[in-house]
């Protein structure tokens, strides 16, 4: 079979099992766009901003564990996507890029649409390739997807030069079955000697807490980690990324962690004399203080990629390899052991039990204001705790994690380490492509949505009915709340004076667009929106504006010195805020 | 502490870059460095100084490590090693001090490779302490230019750095 370049790139993707590909046509990709035209295997999904192309994509992969595709022009096509390169490389997900770049013959003459892709990404991509020989093409393709996808994931950019592709140019194709690269090596087993230590250390712990991540997701292993939890008795946290790996209406699930975790699980934390850190790397938003981090606790850290273990906390007992199949060896070894004594472990549960009486999410339930938090119970009672829950970036995200309880891996999607604003709406068309038959919501700020809102026009070309529930405070919520606390309530530039006519605006894309606000309308709106199973329905609720999350461990503070909405002791239904 | 730390890499456009960008990016410094293909030219040697401490070197070689274009690497600094770095320093001469040059050029076993009648290029090789103490021994005034490579450097005995 002879090919042209253009055809090659395509005829890779088949090859490669790619069900959609988002993209922005332009000058440079034009001839991989004909080669597009004349095949139906791979669906295009056209955006309206590149920067959307990437968070689909970005999303689709969280949402199904396999690469997500984009296909972009060269300059400013190219840029535009960067933000969802670096979204992606954050929360290491498996992601290909595809970028026109001008021809090979003018590289480096500041040709029209011309851009250093290569040099723009390099910081924030696992790989970049740029492709010079048409022979090369099938070669580099089956290299970015092995990269993309294998050891810790990342977002891999391919930089194809327009000539590469001409139609003209036709050779013999052949895609790979598969490949290997000397320098690259990821299947990681993990040391047993040191999982013996590690099994060793477990069992005579007596304040002990597992701290599971992002990695657990990516690594598929949320059902080891829930076995052996439950086999351990250990109460068990998630950061932000790894919501879902372990069930959040389980007993032994204490909260999220970090800088709006619970009191429980940051008590638990900080109070530990042994924690099992699984597929997480020690962000700066779930230690607080470095200085004052757990400071009794020694430290199993299970993580795929060394450079994360001992980045920023120093641990005791380091186990590179993959989750899973540490996990399971680590299973195996605690089976062939006697239990340990259950006495200290009972004292500690009856601890963090106590911890828990402090009620540290509860919010005021009797305003006649909407409070957000209960929006968000309510679409959980609504969606049976089983929607795909995509969010943007501020306090409505942290809403949706403390009050979404996320019983199953990949249902929670959101920008996690680069905290991207504008994630949510092309995310939530992503994940909608991935399972058609699920329900997809977006938990966003009416801040948030106005930077990629322009997809609405996307969900209706490609009929992704989703449901968008925004949180419409007025204001950028988080840095609002910041400024209350930090800067005496100087509200520098966080309000926006005029907004648009949400309903008017999902209307005029196509959609049905609903206002509610007052509190009993909340859950009828809701009922509403999802009885309408074809259409994307955008929710425009009228919150509280003065409403903060809490708890919150400010900036510079250690886990113990968490700020709780009510001091402890007080009535609950006394607000503080 | 100073670390010599030395990459076998992909010989291939941007590598360079990919480990430049690394360090500027994390915030690491680079004392020299100095990169060539090898024997086999589908790799390149590249000997990195850096300093740092333990942790901070730690995260560097992972970091490097991490990279896709990286084959291996080595902390020289960790074991028995040799390091030699070439310079290249031209001086001006007159009919007064051109003996006494040569001189010191001789006790520092360095070569004249090329004479003018106002000036010589003195190549010299070795530790990079012994191409200062050179260079300190030389008047200023006399020195036009001089180029250095940088260390490069190799374990010593059977062992080596190779695929």
């Amino acid at each position: 079979m002879e090919l042209s370049g253009g055809e090659i790139v395509i005829q890779c993707l088949k090859d490669e099992g790619v069900e959609y590909l988002f993209g922005y046509p332009g000058g440079a990709v034009l001839h991989l766009y004909d080669a597009i035209f004349h095949q139906d295997d791979v669906k295009h999904i056209l955006v309206r901003h590149e920067q959307a192309a990437t968070h689909a994509a970005d999303a689709y992969a969280r949402a199904t564990g396999k690469a997500g595709v984009v296909l972009v022009t060269s300059g400013p096509g190219a840029t535009n996507a960067v933000t969802g390169i670096a979204t992606a490389y954050m929360d290491s997900i498996p992601m290909v890029v595809i970028s026109g770049q001008v021809p090979t013959a003018v590289i480096g003459s500041d040709a029209f649409q011309e851009v250093d892709m290569i040099g723009i990404t390099r910081p924030c991509v696992k790989h970049n390739f740029l492709v010079k020989d048409i022979s090369d093409i099938a070669e580099t393709m089956k290299k970015a997807f092995y990269v993309a996808t294998t050891g810790r994931p990342g977002p891999v950019v391919v930089d194809i030069p327009k000539d590469i592709t001409d139609p003209n140019i036709k050779i013999p194709y052949h895609y790979p079955d598969s490949i290997s690269m000397r320098s690259y090596n990821p299947s990681v087993q993990g040391h047993t000697g040191q999982i013996k230590k590690a099994v060793e250390l477990l069992l005579t712990a007596k304040r002990p807490v597992i701290y599971s991540g992002g990695g657990v997701v990516i690594g598929e292993a949320s059902k080891e980690l829930t076995e052996l939890t439950r086999y351990l008795n250990f109460p068990i946290t998630n950061t932000l990324m790894g919501l879902g790996a372990y069930p959040a209406t389980d007993k032994q699930f204490v909260g999220m962690l970090g800088m709006h975790g619970t009191y429980e699980a940051n008590l638990s934390m900080h109070q530990s004399d042994v924690i099992l850190a699984i597929g997480v790397r020690f962000d700066d938003r779930v230690t607080g203080k470095l200085a004052e981090f757990c400071p009794n606790a020694q430290i199993i850290h299970i993580d795929i990629d060394p450079a994360s273990i001992s980045k920023t906390v120093k641990v005791d007992i380091p186990i590179v390899g993959d989750v899973k199949p540490v996990l399971l060896q680590m299973l195996a070894l605690i089976k062939q052991q006697h239990k340990p004594d259950t006495e200290p472990l009972a004292r500690w549960w009856a601890q963090i039990n106590q911890w828990r009486t402090s009620k540290c999410l509860e919010f005021d339930r009797s305003s006649t204001e909407i409070k957000p938090q209960r929006v968000v119970e309510q679409l959980y009672e609504i969606t049976k705790g089983d929607a795909y829950i995509t969010s943007d970036v501020g306090q409505h995200q942290m809403y949706a994690s403390q009050f979404y309880h996320f019983d199953k891996p990949r249902r929670w999607i959101n920008s996690g380490g680069l905290g991207t604003m504008g994630f949510g709406l092309p995310a939530a068309i992503g994940v909608k492509l991935a399972f058609p038959d699920a329900d997809v919501a977006c938990i966003t700020g009416e801040a948030s949505i106005q930077m990629c809102i322009q997809e609405l026009a996307t969900a209706l070309q490609y009929n992704t009915p989703i449901k968008i529930i925004n949180l419409n405070n007025g204001y950028m919520g988080m840095v609002r709340q910041w400024q209350e606390f930090n800067y005496e309530s100087r509200y520098s530039q966080s309000y926006m004076d005029t907004l648009p006519d949400f309903v008017k605006l999902a209307e005029s894309y196509g959609h049905v667009g609903i206002r509610v606000e007052r509190p009993e309308d909340v859950m009828p709106a809701l009922e509403k929106a999802f009885a309408m199973k074809d259409r994307t329905v955008f929710l425009d609720i009228i919150t509280d504006r003065t409403e903060n999350v809490y708890p919150m461990i400010e900036t510079g503070k250690g886990h113990q010195e968490m700020t709780l909405r009510v001091a402890p002791g007080t009535p609950i239904d006394r607000e503080l805020a | 502490m100073r670390h010599i730390i030395s990459i076998l890499m992909e010989n291939e456009a941007g590598a360079l870059s990919r480990v430049a960008g690394l360090f500027s990016a994390r915030g690491y410094n680079i004392e020299s460095l100095t990169v060539a293909p090898t024997e086999d030219t589908s790799l390149s040697r590249m000997t990195l100084v850096t300093r740092g401490n333990e942790e901070i070197i730690e995260q560097i070689t992972k970091q490097l490590n991490k990279l896709i274009d990286v084959v291996k690497l080595i902390d020289l600094a960790d074991i028995s090693h040799v390091e030699r770095e070439l310079m290249l320093v031209k001086v001006k001469t007159t009919l007064n001090n051109r003996e006494e040059i040569k001189r010191l050029a001789d006790i520092f076993r360095g070569k004249i490779i090329d004479v003018t009648n106002n000036s010589y290029m003195i190549e010299m090789t070795g530790s990079s302490e012994k191409l200062d103490a050179f260079v300190e021994s030389l008047n200023d005034e006399n020195i036009i230019e001089t180029v250095r490579s940088g260390p490069t450097s190799m374990s010593r005995g059977e062992h080596g750095l190779h695929l």
